[in-house]
C-alpha cells in the first residue's frame, strides 16, 4: 500500500449531537445537550486547526456523520460547515424529521452536495421498534424537500433484520425507497450487539429475524440491482452508470475507506487511519472539549498498523467492491491454495492479475475473504 | 514365618461398596500405619483412582494379627481387569467377599464371587456400611449367604467407616482361610499376579511365591515368555516397600527386576529358578487380547510426537495397552490403540489428558473382527473399521456373557434393550424378591458405544452390569462408509449387523448433516455398502456470510472478527473441501435413540 503522500484527501467529521437514543445504535452519541453544540463546533474547528497538516492542499471528500448532523443548532451547523474545507464530495447524513425546507436551503447553500437519509424502514411499526422519532411520511417529505431545494445526490439508508419484520414488510420498504428514485441507496442487516438493552430486549424475535437474513439479503440485492442500480458495494448500491449519462454515483468517501486509502477523523469517538497508524478519540464529549477549550489534541487510542495488517485490511475491504482487486496490492496476504479452490467452487475469479467475486462469491464475500487471507495473518 | 501361619486373602466388592474404607481400617487396626501417615484409600496409589473410587492396579501389603502374617492382595474392581483379579485371586487361599448393606449384590459381586469360587478360595462374606440409617443387613446377609451357600449367620456385619467389627473379620480370616501349602523344598516357583515400572529400578514384579525359596541376586527366569533376569532385590509391602533377604513358600512380596520394559513380565507368568527350573510353570497364564479399540489423534497435529511419546511412558505401566501408528486421511496421523475393555480405554485417555496435558480426538470405540478371505484358510484380525476387506468370505465379532442385576420392574426395559441389541437370552433368577439377575448373550460392537448409559438411564441408574468374554462368533457384517462432500471419510466408517445398517446409516448422516455446519456450497452426506449408496442428506448451501457494513470507524473491529472467523477454521478438520468439525467423528456415539437400534 502506498501511503498519501500528498497528504490526506479524505475527512471524516463526527456530530455525536441526537434527540434521543435509538435502541440499536452503536456510534458515538449525545441526547440533547442543545447549549453544547456552539462549543463542539468550535472545539471540531479547533482540532482541525492541529491536524490541517496532514490534509492535502485539495481534499477529495469530507463526511459530516453522527449522531444526527443536522439535528446540531442550525448556526453552529452552518459555521461549522463553513469552516470545513471545500471538497469535491461534501455529505451530510441527515434524520429525515430533521430536514425541513430550510435546512435543505443551508445544507446547499453551505455547499452540501449529498445527503444520506437515514430512512432505515417506512414501516410506521418498526420505526417505533428501533425507537426512531420519525414517521414514514417524514421520509417522504425529507426527500422532496431535499429535491426542491436542488439536491440531485440523495441517498437513502435502509435497515433490515428489525424484530417483527416480514419478507413482505422488506418488499415494501424496497419498493417505496425507489418510489423515491434516490441516487443512492445503502441497506444493512441490523447488528444488535449481544448484551445490549436492544437485544434483551427483542432476543426471541432478533433469532427469527437471523434465520430470515439469507432470504432479505437476496430480496435486496435481487431488488435493488433489478430496478437499475449497481450492487457496487456489499451493502451499496447506486444508480447505474447507464441510467446517469455515466455519473459515478458511489460514495466517493466511503470509497475511499474500501480502496485503504488514508482518511482523517475529527470529532469525539472519530477514527482516523494516516500513514499507517489508526487513531481513535475518545467517547467522552467533556474530555474532548476540554483538551480543545486548553489547545490541546484530545485523548485518544493508537494503533499501529504493520504492513501485513494493512495488507489483510485492503484485501477485506477491497473485496467487498464490485471491481477487481489488484493482487500486486494483497498478494502477501492471499492464501493461493485457497485462491485456487474458491476459483474452481465459482467463488472468486482472478484476471489481469486482480481477483475479483463472483455474483456468488460476494453473497458469502465473509466467508470467502476469510478463507482466502493466509493463515499467517493472526499472527 | 513358617507356613502355618500365613494367610494370604483378597477383598472383592463392587466399586463403592467399601473394598478400600476396609482396607484402610485393616491397615490401622493392625498399627501397619499409623494414624498419622494415614491417608484415605491408602492403596490407590494413582490420583485417578483415588478420584474415581476405583482400584486400576493391584497391589499386596502386608499385616500382623495375633502371631499371624496377613498378606492382603488388593484386586482391580472392574471387569475390564478380569485377568489381573483373576491372578490376584490365584495368589491367594481366601477372599473377603464385601456387600452393601444398603445396595445388596450387584453384578461386579456375582462375577468376582464366581471367580473366588472357581478358584478354590474360602470366602469370608462381610455386609458392610451398617451403620447407615437405610442399612439392610439381614436382607444384605440373607443374598450373600445364598450366593455363596452359607449360612447367614456366618456372614460379618460391619462398618469399615467407623471400625465397627472390622478386628472380627481379622480373626475371620485367622480362623476360616487355611494357610498356603506350597512345598518349601521343591524347585522355587512364584506367581506374578501384578507389576509396576520404576523409573529408577525398572520393573517390579508383585509375586507369590508356591513352592521354595526366593533370594536377591538369584538368577531367575519368567518361564512362558523366557525372560531372564537377576532379582536386584525382594522384599514385601508394609506398605512401604521392605527388602528382606529371602521369600518363602506361602509368601507374597516383590522382586525387582531390573528389566527397562514391562511387557517383558506379563501377569500371570511364573517365576522360577534360571539354574534349577521347575519343571512346570504355575497354571493359567494367557496372553491378555484388547477387545475395544479406537483411534487417538492429536487435535493440533504438531503435537503426533508427545502423543507419541505420552503413550511409550504409558505402556510402561501397563502391559495391556496396545498401540500402533494410524493414519486418517480425516485426522491426520495418530495411532489405533487397542484396550482391554471401555474403562480401559477411559483410563488411558483420562491419564493422557491429564498427565501428559495432551488435547485428543479420540473416535468412536469399536471391537475387535476375525476375517476370513476366499480361498484363505488364515484369519486375520480388523481393529479399524475402514480396514475390514470387501467381499470378506466370513467376519466374526466377539460376544460377551452379560450379567445384569435389576430390580424386577426393570426387567422388561432390558430385555427389550437387549433384544434391540442383538442379545439371546440365557437365564434369569431372582435374588431376592425384588432383584432379578439376568445373563445374556450379546456381541460386544453392540455394547461399545452407548450401551452402559442407556442401560442407566433405562433403569433409573438401578442396574449393575459386568461381562465376560465369550469367544468370537460369525456374524452378518457389513462395512458402511460415510462420504462428504463425495469423499469417503475413514474415520467415519463402522461395521454393523447386516439388518441394521440402513438404520445406522441413515441416522449417522441425519446426525452428521446437522453435526457440519453449512458451506458455501452443498454438500452431500451419504452413507454407502461397498459402491452402494444407502442414506443421503445435504447440507444445504449458505447463501449470505456478510460483514454487515464497514466503514473508516469500525475497520479494526471487523478486522479481527474476520481474524476469528479464520481462527474457528483452524479447528475444522478439512476433509476436501469440506470443513469438518471435530464433534462429528464422534456422531455415531450420539445417534438419537430411536435410531440407535
Amino acid at each position: 500500500m502506498t501511503l498519501d503522500t500528498a497528504g490526506v484527501r479524505h475527512l471524516y467529521v463526527h456530530m455525536p449531537f441526537c434527540s434521543s437514543r435509538c435502541g440499536y445504535c452503536d456510534f458515538v452519541t449525545v441526547v440533547g445537550r442543545r447549549a453544547d453544540h456552539a462549543r463542539y463546533v468550535r472545539a471540531l474547528l479547533g482540532e482541525l486547526e492541529l491536524e490541517r497538516a496532514v490534509l492535502a492542499p485539495e481534499l477529495e471528500t469530507v463526511y459530516l456523520g453522527g449522531g444526527t448532523p443536522t439535528f446540531t443548532d442550525g448556526r453552529a451547523l452552518e459555521r461549522l460547515l463553513a469552516g470545513l474545507p471545500a471538497a469535491h464530495e461534501l455529505t451530510v447524513e441527515a434524520n429525515p424529521e430533521t430536514v425541513t425546507p430550510g435546512l435543505a436551503r443551508l445544507l446547499r447553500t453551505a455547499g452540501v452536495d449529498r445527503v444520506s437519509v437515514g430512512a432505515q424502514t417506512f414501516s410506521a411499526r418498526l420505526l417505533r421498534v428501533l425507537d426512531r422519532v420519525a414517521s414514514p411520511d417524514d421520509v417522504r417529505r425529507a426527500v422532496y424537500a431535499l429535491r426542491d431545494a436542488g439536491f440531485d445526490n440523495i441517498s437513502i439508508d435502509l435497515i433490515y433484520g428489525i424484530p417483527g419484520q416480514e419478507p413482505s414488510d422488506l418488499a415494501s420498504d424496497l419498493a417505496e425507497a425507489l418510489a423515491l428514485e434516490p441516487e443512492h441507496l445503502s441497506a444493512y442487516e441490523l447488528e444488535a450487539k449481544p448484551g445490549t438493552r436492544f437485544s434483551h430486549a427483542h432476543g426471541p424475535a432478533l433469532e427469527l429475524q437471523a434465520e430470515a437474513m439469507e432470504r432479505y439479503f437476496e430480496t435486496v440485492v435481487g431488488t435493488l440491482t433489478g430496478a437499475g442500480y449497481r450492487w457496487y458495494e456489499t451493502a451499496n448500491f447506486c444508480l447505474a452508470g447507464d441510467r446517469t449519462g455515466g455519473r459515478d454515483l458511489r460514495a466517493r468517501h466511503n470509497l475511499g475507506y474500501w480502496l485503504g486509502r488514508d482518511y482523517l477523523g475529527l470529532g469525539v469517538g472519530a477514527v482516523g487511519t494516516v500513514a499507517g497508524r489508526r487513531t481513535r478519540n475518545l467517547p467522552s464529549l467533556a474530555r474532548y472539549l476540554g483538551a480543545l477549550e486548553l489547545g490541546e489534541r484530545p485523548p485518544r487510542e493508537v494503533e499501529e498498523l504493520p504492513a501485513a495488517v494493512r495488507t489483510v485490511e485492503r484485501a477485506m475491504l477491497g473485496l467487498r467492491l464490485d471491481e477487481p482487486l489488484p493482487l500486486a496490492a494483497v498478494r502477501d496476504a492471499i492464501d493461493s491454495e485457497q485462491l485456487a479452490r474458491l476459483a474452481q467452487a465459482g467463488l472468486v475469479a482472478t484476471r489481469d492479475d486482480a481477483i475479483v467475486l463472483t455474483e456468488r462469491g460476494r453473497f458469502l464475500g465473509g466467508g470467502v475473504t476469510a478463507r482466502l487471507l493466509a493463515p499467517t495473518m493472526s499472527g | 514365618m513358617d507356613q502355618q501361619h500365613i494367610r494370604n486373602f483378597s477383598i472383592i466388592a463392587h466399586i463403592d461398596h467399601g473394598k478400600s474404607t476396609l482396607a484402610d481400617r485393616i491397615l490401622q487396626l493392625t498399627e501397619t500405619v499409623s494414624a498419622r501417615d494415614m491417608r484415605d484409600q491408602l492403596l490407590d496409589s494413582m490420583d485417578l483412582e483415588r478420584e474415581r473410587g476405583i482400584t486400576i492396579k493391584a497391589q499386596a501389603v502386608r499385616v500382623q494379627w495375633k502371631g499371624h502374617e496377613l498378606n492382603l492382595i488388593d484386586t482391580p474392581g472392574h471387569v475390564d481387569f478380569t485377568y489381573e483379579v483373576s491372578r490376584s485371586l490365584q495368589a491367594c487361599e481366601g477372599a473377603l467377599l464385601v456387600v452393601d448393606a444398603a445396595q445388596g449384590i450387584e453384578a461386579q459381586t456375582l462375577a468376582n464371587a464366581y471367580l473366588a469360587i472357581e478358584n478354590d478360595l474360602e470366602i469370608v462374606p462381610v455386609v458392610n456400611k451398617i451403620d447407615l440409617p437405610q442399612a439392610d443387613p439381614d436382607g444384605a446377609a440373607a443374598e450373600v449367604a445364598d450366593l455363596i451357600g452359607e449360612d447367614a449367620d456366618r456372614v460379618l456385619r460391619i462398618s469399615a467407616k467407623t471400625g465397627e467389627g472390622v478386628a472380627a473379620v481379622l480373626d475371620a480370616i485367622v480362623e476360616r482361610i487355611g494357610a498356603p501349602d506350597g512345598q518349601p523344598d521343591a524347585p522355587p516357583r512364584a506367581l506374578i499376579f501384578d507389576s509396576s515400572y520404576d523409573q529408577y529400578r525398572g520393573v517390579v514384579a508383585f509375586v507369590r511365591v508356591v513352592d521354595g525359596v526366593f533370594r536377591p541376586r538369584q538368577a531367575l527366569r519368567a518361564m512362558a515368555l523366557g525372560t531372564r533376569f537377576e532379582a536386584q532385590e525382594i522384599g514385601f509391602m508394609s506398605p512401604a516397600m521392605r527388602p528382606v533377604p529371602e521369600l518363602r513358600a506361602g509368601e507374597v512380596g516383590y522382586v525387582i527386576t531390573g528389566l527397562k520394559d514391562v511387557s517383558e513380565l506379563r501377569v500371570g507368568d511364573t517365576l522360577t529358578s534360571d539354574r534349577s527350573p521347575a519343571s512346570s510353570p504355575l497354571p493359567g497364564y494367557k496372553d491378555v487380547k484388547p477387545m475395544v479399540f479406537a483411534g487417538l489423534f492429536p487435535t493440533d497435529s504438531d503435537d503426533y510426537p508427545e502423543l507419541r511419546d505420552a503413550l511409550e511412558r504409558l505402556k510402561l505401566n501397563d502391559a495391556a495397552l496396545f498401540y500402533e501408528p494410524e493414519t486418517s486421511q480425516a485426522l491426520g496421523f495418530g495411532f489405533r490403540c487397542g484396550f482391554l475393555g471401555l474403562l480401559h480405554m477411559e483410563i488411558v485417555r483420562e491419564r493422557l489428558e491429564r498427565e501428559f496435558d495432551l488435547d485428543l480426538i479420540v473416535t468412536a470405540p469399536n471391537v475387535a473382527y476375525r476375517v476370513r478371505m476366499l480361498n484363505d484358510d488364515d484369519w486375520r484380525e480388523v481393529h479399524t473399521p475402514s480396514d475390514l476387506p470387501d467381499g470378506a468370505e466370513e467376519v466374526e465379532e466377539p460376544f460377551i456373557k452379560a450379567s445384569i442385576i435389576v430390580p424386577k420392574e426393570f426387567v422388561g426395559t432390558i430385555m427389550e434393550l437387549n433384544n434391540d441389541r442383538r442379545g439371546r437370552f440365557d437365564h434369569m433368577e431372582y435374588l431376592s424378591p425384588e432383584r432379578v439377575h439376568l445373563v445374556y448373550e450379546l456381541p460386544l460392537g453392540e455394547i461399545v458405544l452407548d450401551y452402559y448409559d442407556q442401560l442407566k438411564s433405562r433403569t433409573r441408574g438401578y442396574a449393575s452390569f459386568d461381562y465376560d468374554f465369550d469367544g468370537f462368533r460369525p456374524g452378518s457384517l457389513v462395512r458402511v462408509d460415510v462420504l462428504v462432500g463425495g469423499e469417503p471419510v475413514d474415520a467415519l466408517s463402522l461395521i454393523v449387523f447386516r439388518e441394521f445398517a440402513y438404520e445406522r446409516g441413515k441416522a449417522l448422516v441425519e446426525k452428521l448433516r446437522e453435526e457440519i455446519p453449512r458451506q458455501m456450497f452443498d454438500v452431500p452426506i451419504q452413507a454407502a455398502i461397498g459402491a452402494r449408496v444407502i442414506a443421503r442428506e445435504t447440507v444445504k448451501a449458505r447463501r449470505k456470510d456478510v460483514l454487515a457494513k464497514c466503514y473508516g470507524g469500525d475497520i479494526t473491529r471487523k478486522r479481527k472478527l474476520l481474524e476469528k472467523q479464520k481462527a474457528g477454521k483452524k479447528r475444522m478438520k478439512q476433509v476436501g473441501a469440506v470443513e469438518v468439525p471435530q464433534e462429528a467423528f464422534l456422531a455415531v456415539l450420539n445417534l438419537n435413540d430411536g435410531a440407535r437400534k
